[in-house]
């Protein structure tokens, strides 16, 4: 009885987050590209998409502000992690500095670099969404590793060392590949953040269409109403960030469920 | 040879200097902002003024502020109790589901914020897949108005949140010692008491955490209000954008984001104190 | 006999902590010498300079004469096999033996026959395409011990070898290291906090308390002439009667049961007996003690004349057996 109602309340709560989804999704592929009637399975609204230079180009951007932000974050957020995770006091400062990207919101973050950014006349464009969404990322990409290094033994570096490694050959041929899915799954999980973020990207792109994101593409667009472009759109930008922490979790259990 | 101190914060800087440049420097000039006045042309007038805060007990933004925290307070109060008992369902399952059900429930919180309040405009919307559920069974009327109203953006921060608070409140159920439960069952207690005696107070701290984010999240959220509310619905979150985008009036959305920051700190201090107290009521 | 490595005075600190305290000691050329201490008297964090990992705040570590207390581990002739082993997870034992080899820039195939060569002699030949936790916690121990072997180096510290095997593979692992020791020529010095394991391995002993040196020598000498209270005591079983200003120490194997001739006779009741199959260890109370004299008696002797509990017996030592410290 207890166990049926359990299930039960799991079944509609799971629904209640995927139906929306799906129901998005399965008007993508709606021939008609209306709510109203189902005329036939169909790829034209991708197709659509393909022939919509505006998204295109958001898309270019998009791919451009994720991969050089990610990029960057993987790097100092794993040296982050390490050189934490190798000092024996932990600075409260430090963890302060850390954590805060991950609970300030977005809004607050936003407005205060586009008056940073103004106010030192920083011509804005896609290198101050950059700069902006290395903040968070870095700090995504450093939990991640943090977690992994939290139950690393570090006797098998010290046996490297005396083994005849230097400091650099014992990252890179035990250190390092023995973190690396933690990486790995920190830098799709900040890719993702990257390429869904919205509201700093808005504040800190600039007046120019140029450095228009596909996130604002897509908030422009909802604000005239439902069209089956923004389906298909939708769709994919699911599915990319979808299969980037599925496999992020796979890579490493635990990174965003147990 | 580096020292391994020395070479930790070598490692450490690059990134600490990122932080501090483009988040702490930021934040601290916002912070300043709040205090000076707003210029003629929309610029910023580096005059010292405490107006922009005695602005924010005007009716009209105090009326905003409250209605905002009604909103947010309800989407919360759903979020949680919804949460709960989703999380409390997961971790009653066998540990062998656990993993996949939690990721299933936390998955969507990964995905496009926009997007996923977009898929309930087209639920919503007059002519969207409700209104056509209904005339299906029949239903004649004007198509029912659910968009652009206050029940929509709650179900559509509840719908944006759930999946957090899922997690926020599974972390401390999983730890908890299931022999702990068996025991007030053994002592004599029913089930619900046990619940209410056992397990909601060792749960109650990360409950109340998740939910101090997802008021301050609700409540400085602008994305749903102008999406899902249409614009007719005003949250802080609106209103500082407001100011950024279209009053032009810096400073006084830098207060209004310093009031959303105080909040937040002020809401996990009493979530601290309260766990700390309830604590020491336990052991005393 | 020449010396290898010259501990001279050396001392570390953990804060409050003396760790290692002004220690000086000689190690020889081809020995297997054991550190035998109690739990945190200072055994890893002597292996650990010796290793390179710590750094003493005083004292000179000469190797062949060298000082090489500054010098970092991966430049130093001196390997350490680690308490935990630490394998290299994602390596295969050949991988994780032939990596110090690759540290030397040796050639593919002088690394690959003395990898072999090793291996052999280790009895992993068989494993070379494992993981490490595809390996039973023997098999891990001697994986680690090819590692550090295959490198040559003038010495080999092992931190608790065989703490992490069950007892029977214990037993058979130590015999084991004393003939790879001898068939390898390296010098060992074995950390290991089970006294009979260092009585059996090795051909020198120190007993260390708080980072102290208690006694150093041979086995026979710190069993049958043990330099203090502590020392008798750490070292097999020893019953101390106090004598005035003094305390006499005497191994229970040394006390007979009903002796026909012995310098001192002593009535008793037996208390407790405690069987362990090759022997019997009888618990009897006298007027010479407030604890009870242990007794040793041999399941042969046991047999010819039984006692129980509760039984008097007469028992008796020469005093030649007997040790006397004043401490
Ligand atoms: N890294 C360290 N930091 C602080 N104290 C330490 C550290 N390493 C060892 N100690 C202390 O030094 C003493 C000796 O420890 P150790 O050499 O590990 O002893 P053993 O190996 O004989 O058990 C102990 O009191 C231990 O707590
Ligand atoms: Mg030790």
């Amino acid at each position: 009885m207890v166990r049926l109602g359990r299930a039960a309340l799991l079944l509609a709560v799971l629904g209640f987050l995927y139906v929306p989804i799906g129901v998005l999704v399965a008007l993508s592929f709606n021939e008609s590209g209306l709510a109203t009637v189902w005329t036939g399975f169909s790829v034209r609204w991708y197709g659509a998409l393909l022939a919509n230079a505006d998204i295109l180009a958001a898309a270019l951007n998009t791919l451009v502000v994720g991969l050089i932000s990610t990029l960057v974050a993987t790097v100092l957020g794993t040296a982050l992690a390490l050189g934490i995770e190798a000092r024996a006091r932990k600075g409260r400062a430090v963890e302060a500095l850390i954590f805060a990207p991950m609970i300030i919101p977005d809004i607050v973050l936003a407005i205060a670099l586009l008056s940073f950014f103004s106010i030192l006349k920083v011509p804005m464009g896609l290198h101050t969404i950059i700069l902006a969404h290395v903040v968070f990322n870095l700090a995504f990409v450093s939990a991640v590793v943090r977690a992994r290094l939290k139950t690393f033994d570090w006797s098998v570096t010290e046996a490297s060392g005396d083994l005849g490694a230097d400091g650099f050959t014992t990252f890179r041929r035990v250190t390092l590949p023995l973190i690396l899915p933690a990486v790995i799954a920190g830098a799709l999980l900040a890719f993702t953040l990257s390429v869904d973020e919205f509201i700093i990207a808005f504040f800190t792109a600039g007046a120019g269409r140029s450095s228009t994101t596909l996130p604002m593409q897509i908030f422009a667009m909802i604000r005239f109403g439902v069209t089956p472009e923004i389906n298909a759109l939708a769709a994919l930008v699911m599915a990319v960030s979808v299969t980037a922490v599925t496999l992020a979790q796979r890579l490493n259990r635990g990174v965003i469920a147990p | 040879m580096l020292s391994q101190s020395l070479r930790a914060r070598l490692l450490m800087a690059p990134a600490l200097l990122w932080l501090t440049a483009f988040m702490v420097v930021p934040c601290l000039l916002i912070l300043a902002l709040g205090f000076f006045r707003r210029g003629i042309y929309g610029g910023v007038d580096y005059t010292f003024t405490f107006e922009n805060f005695r602005l924010l007990a005007d009716p009209l933004y105090l009326g905003i502020f409250l209605h905002s925290a009604r909103v947010a307070g309800t989407a919360t109060l759903i979020a949680v109790v919804v949460g709960y008992a989703a999380a409390y369902a997961i971790a009653g399952a066998p540990r062998r589901w656990q993993g996949m059900l939690l990721f299933l429930a936390v998955l969507p919180f990964w995905s496009n914020y926009l997007i996923r309040t977009y898929a309930w405009i087209v639920l919503l919307n007059r002519e969207g897949l409700i209104t056509q559920g209904l005339r299906m069974l029949g239903y004649e009327g004007e198509p029912p108005s659910m968009l652009y109203t206050e029940g929509a953006v709650i179900v559509g921060l509840v719908y944006n949140y759930l999946p957090f608070v899922i997690l926020a409140c599974y972390a401390p159920l999983s730890r908890l010692n299931p022999e702990l439960a068996e025991a007030s069952r053994d002592l004599g207690a029913g089930a619900f008491t046990t619940f209410r005696r056992v397990v909601l107070p060792q749960t109650l701290a990360g409950v109340a955490a998740g939910a101090v984010f997802v008021f301050v999240l609700s409540i400085g959220n602008f994305i749903t209000p102008a999406l899902l509310g249409g614009g007719k619905f005003q949250m802080v979150g609106n209103l500082v954008y407001a100011q950024f985008l279209t009053a032009n009036d810096w400073p006084f959305g830098a207060a209004l984001s310093m009031v959303l920051i105080a909040i937040m700190m002020v809401l996990l201090m009493a979530q601290a104190w309260g766990t700390a107290k309830g604590m020491g009521e336990r052991n005393g | 006999m020449t010396v290898l490595l010259n501990i001279d005075a050396v001392t570390k600190r953990f804060g409050a902590v003396m760790a290692v305290d002004r220690l000086s000691l000689d190690i020889y050329e081809n020995e297997f010498f054991a550190l035998l201490g109690a739990s945190g008297s200072g055994k890893t964090t002597l292996l650990r300079m010796l290793a390179g990992f710590e750094m003493p705040e005083e004292g000179a570590i000469r190797l062949d004469g060298a000082d090489v207390a500054r010098v970092p581990p991966n430049k130093r002739p001196v390997n350490l096999m680690f308490q935990s082993y630490a394998l290299f997870p994602h390596m295969t034992v050949e991988g994780n033996i032939a990596y110090g080899l690759e540290m030397e820039r040796l050639g593919r195939g002088e690394i690959a026959a003395r990898v072999g060569e090793i291996m052999e002699k280790t009895q992993l030949s068989a494993l070379a395409k494992r993981k490490p936790d595809q390996l039973s916690g023997g098999q891990k121990q001697r994986v680690a011990l090819a590692r550090a072997l295959v490198k040559r180096p003038r010495l080999l510290l092992l931190d608790e070898p065989l703490g992490a095997l069950d007892k029977k593979l214990r037993a058979a692992m130590q015999l084991e290291l004393k003939r790879l020791q001898h068939e390898v020529g390296i010098t060992f010095i074995v950390v290991t906090h089970d006294q009979e394991e260092a009585l059996v391995m090795a051909d020198r002993i120190a007993i260390l308390k708080d980072g102290r040196l208690v006694q150093v020598g041979s086995p026979h000498e710190v069993y049958e002439a043990p330099a203090s209270r502590y020392a008798a005591d750490f070292i097999g079983v020893t019953n101390f009667v106090e004598d005035g200003g003094r305390v006499l120490a005497i191994r229970p194997e040394r006390i007979a049961l009903f002796p026909e001739a012995a310098d001192r006779k002593v009535e008793g009741r037996v208390v407790a007996r405690a069987y362990h199959g090759l022997d019997l260890m009888l618990h009897v109370a006298t007027a010479m003690s407030a604890q009870p004299l242990i007794v040793r008696v041999t399941a042969a002797g046991a047999d010819r004349r039984p006692v129980a509990e509760g039984d008097m017996v007469t028992i008796g030592w020469n005093d030649a057996d007997v040790r006397i410290f004043t401490d």
